[in-house]
């Protein structure tokens, strides 16, 4: 089987955010591409292409992985959840932000947003196995994504803001008076 | 920029992706595919066909003995990070695999894979040197050991030939009275190392009758020097270590700059790996 351009094409079952997605691509097709093109979910965005900016983070199996350095055809055994999966269902049809989503909200964590799915992805999970980290845990936690808008203080501030409203602190102040020493 | 295109092979054997490696002298194995496909987008490598081993069973182990540390070909760096029994037995293990990358590449990248990458600039092909481990490769003409001595050919080059895939790692286990220690500096933590050295010693009582250093991004293939003589003579061990080593200058760090990193953490290294030693020594006798 082939494509246009006479590029054998192989059939990819990938299951996203609990949804099958049969897809007809190129073995050179990155998972981070495939999402975005053959999916259509482009929440996950591309930055460096090649493992250093984390913007692509998707978690595969629960843990966090870089999207632009896996291939397609090789992640057809894998539960994958890109930023879309991880709102939270409350019965509407967009879902509830999640713990991670609304600490985002509520602390500035975001500029110009186009780091912010990779963030998103990588404190889901990074807070699943470290509930409760201390800032410098939370800095390390991050430090394998970049930020180009630097807003680095805000992003950390907001990784302490969803642990605390995982835990069910804070959860319904949306404020962040408590986070000015943090 | 995008990968060149390539077949692909998603065999759910070993004996069907040692033939098709076989069978295609353009052919690479993706494992965990941290550093093959960044080379792939950048258009560095462009293999005429992929085997990826991912769905190829037995290869995910992480086997614990007397003896060492056996690593499968699809074991994660997390996961042997994550090994409390695995970093006992050989604590250089996790001293250094916490040094590599971030944590979302430990995620997908393969220990093994790490090894037969051959990056000097790479913690793990050192360690292996350091503590003379080992490779097991397989190919359709059978299996064969490769000692970590004889495992690095060049610049991101071992000794595999085209057809094989390095299966197993092997890491010696520490000796009774022996430590270790591993330090590196880098920009930021999880970035290439500019240097990193780690030490190996053995301790007969007070007497130091081994000491080792295994060098990272100092030279073109991962370097150890032998510096016991240096440390019982009361010599500089840093200074005899930079006689075998050719630090080099590149956008990164000046060779000046490279060679003050080497007496630093040599120092350092040393001082921590006879401490490691120490320790372990009085925690068996108590």
């Amino acid at each position: 089987m082939s494509n246009a351009a006479g590029e054998e094409v192989h059939d990819v079952r990938l299951h996203v955010n609990g949804s099958v997605h049969e897809v007809q691509v190129p073995a050179r097709r990155l998972l981070s591409d495939a999402l975005r093109h053959d999916c259509g979910l482009t929440g996950t965005h591309v930055g460096c292409e090649h493992g250093v900016c984390g913007a692509c983070t998707v978690l595969v199996g629960g843990r966090p992985m870089r999207s632009c350095l896996m291939l397609a055809v090789s992640a057809v055994d894998a539960e994958i959840t890109t930023v879309e999966g991880l709102t939270e269902a409350d019965g509407s049809p967009e879902g509830r932000l999640s713990p991670v989503q609304q600490a985002f909200s509520d602390c500035h964590g975001l500029q110009c947003g186009f780091c912010t799915p990779g963030f998103l992805t990588t404190i889901t999970a990074g807070l699943r196995d470290n509930p409760d980290p201390s800032e410098d845990e939370a800095r390390e936690m991050i430090a394998g994504n970049l930020c180009r808008c630097t807003g680095y203080q805000n992003i950390v501030k907001s990784v302490l803001r969803a642990a605390a409203l995982r835990d069910g602190r804070g959860a319904t102040s949306s404020g962040t008076e408590n986070l000015e020493d943090a | 920029m995008k990968p060149a295109p390539f077949a692909f092979l998603r065999p759910s054997t070993l004996e069907e992706a040692l033939a098709a490696l076989a069978g295609e002298q353009g052919a690479k194995v993706l494992a965990g595919g941290q550093s093959l496909v960044p080379l792939l987008s950048m258009r560095l490598a462009a293999p005429s066909m992929l085997v990826d081993i991912n769905a190829v069973p037995d290869l995910g182990h992480i086997d614990i003995d007397e003896a060492g540390v056996r690593i499968g070909a699809l074991a994660r760096h997390a996961e042997v990070l994550a090994s409390a029994e695995a970093a006992e037995t050989q604590p250089l293990l996790a001293m250094a695999l916490s040094h590599v990358a971030h944590p979302t590449i430990r995620n997908r990248g393969t220990t093994v894979g790490s090894l037969v990458h051959a990056d000097a600039a790479a913690e793990m092909p050192m360690v292996l040197r350091l503590l003379e481990g080992s490779v097991d490769v397989a190919s359709v003409r059978g299996r064969r050991t490769i000692p970590a001595a004889e495992l690095f050919a060049g610049p991101l080059e071992s000794t595999l030939a085209h057809d094989e895939i390095a299966v197993e790692a092997f890491f010696p286990a520490l000796a009774a009275g022996a430590g270790v220690a591993f330090e590196e500096i880098a920009r930021r933590h999880g970035d290439y190392a500019l240097v990193g050295v780690a030490a190996l010693v053995q301790l007969d009582g007070d007497e130091i009758t081994g000491a080792r250093l295994g060098f990272v991004s100092v030279s073109d293939i991962p370097t150890v020097v032998d510096v016991t003589e240096a440390v019982n003579d009361r010599a500089d061990p840093a200074a005899a270590a930079l006689a075998e080593l050719e630090p080099a200058d590149d956008i990164h760090a000046s060779a000046e700059y490279r060679a003050h990193l080497v007496k630093v953490l040599t120092t350092r290294v040393l001082a921590a790996a006879i401490d490691h030693a120490r320790s372990r020594a009085r925690k068996v006798t108590t």
